[in-house]
């Protein structure tokens, strides 16, 4: 288990990730931005240097989604799935996969959010159940590497200050 | 480069390439990734061979931190947004 910020993340098993974290707002505005086209270009952007660029949500059973990302260098990276269980407001399951972009991430995987909410406050549960260990290990890896980068970054500004 | 030697051993030069960076650099990177104990390199000649270290969950706990830094970085500009609807 890790703990960055706010955000809780653990591997349980051999396939999964949980990721846990609280957010100071009431549980259907933090559904609606998880869930809304034109609030999450606004949010979710993925490694430094990427941002949203295509985001198309049907918000049914059955329907899809389709997230398209683009890094500064032209770099692209898509993700796009089914939605299988919907309770608006706390719940989502849905399928997930990488149309291309994220090559250690192959196969499709499978997302469960949970919302609950405390006294205003929402509680968000994501697991991700990966098709494989190899390709939830792979999703660490890429983390890692980003995560190595960022220190870098840091590294850069600790030096630029001396 | 994680991603690059998830799919097998690569010699620095491969590396190296697609990331536009300098054999030098690449080095350095590799030593960075060493000293985490996430690749493990080889020489071979004047070759250098890097793969991924073995028992991948040995090394969850360095893995999950950048995995949790990548995320927490979108959670916390969620934050924000959240507030800014908040104060609408």
């Amino acid at each position: 288990m890790k703990t960055i910020g706010a955000l809780t993340i653990s591997a349980p098993g051999d396939r999964e990730l949980v990721m846990t974290r609280i957010f100071d707002a009431p549980r259907r505005l933090v559904f609606d931005a998880m869930t809304k086209p034109e609030l999450l270009k606004r949010w979710l952007f993925g490694p430094p240097g990427w941002a949203m660029t295509v985001c198309e949500v049907d918000l049914q059973v059955g329907g899809k989604f389709r997230h398209v990302w683009r890094n500064d260098d032209g770099r692209e990276m898509a993700m796009s799935g089914v939605h299988r269980e919907i309770v608006p407001g706390e719940r989502i399951v849905r399928t997930e996969s990488f149309d291309f972009g994220c090559p250690t991430q192959a196969g499709e995987q499978v997302g469960t959010l949970v919302l609950t909410e405390q006294g205003g406050m929402t509680k968000m549960t994501l697991t991700v159940l990966y098709p494989s260990r190899e390709a939830r290990d792979g999703t660490l890896a890429t983390g890692a590497d980003q995560g190595l980068a960022a220190g870098y970054d840091r590294l850069a500004d600790i030096l630029a200050g001396l | 480069m994680l991603r690059r030697l998830a799919d097998g051993e690569r010699n620095l030069t491969e590396l190296a390439a697609p990331l536009r960076m300098s054999f030098p650099a690449a080095s350095k990177h590799v030593r960075v990734l060493e000293r985490a104990r996430l690749v493990r390199r080889r020489v071979v000649g004047r070759t250098h061979l890097c793969r991924i270290e073995g028992k991948p969950l040995a090394d969850a706990s360095v893995w999950l931190e950048g995995y949790c830094r990548v995320l927490e970085g979108n959670y916390q500009r969620l934050d924000h947004l959240l507030d800014d609807l908040q104060a609408e």
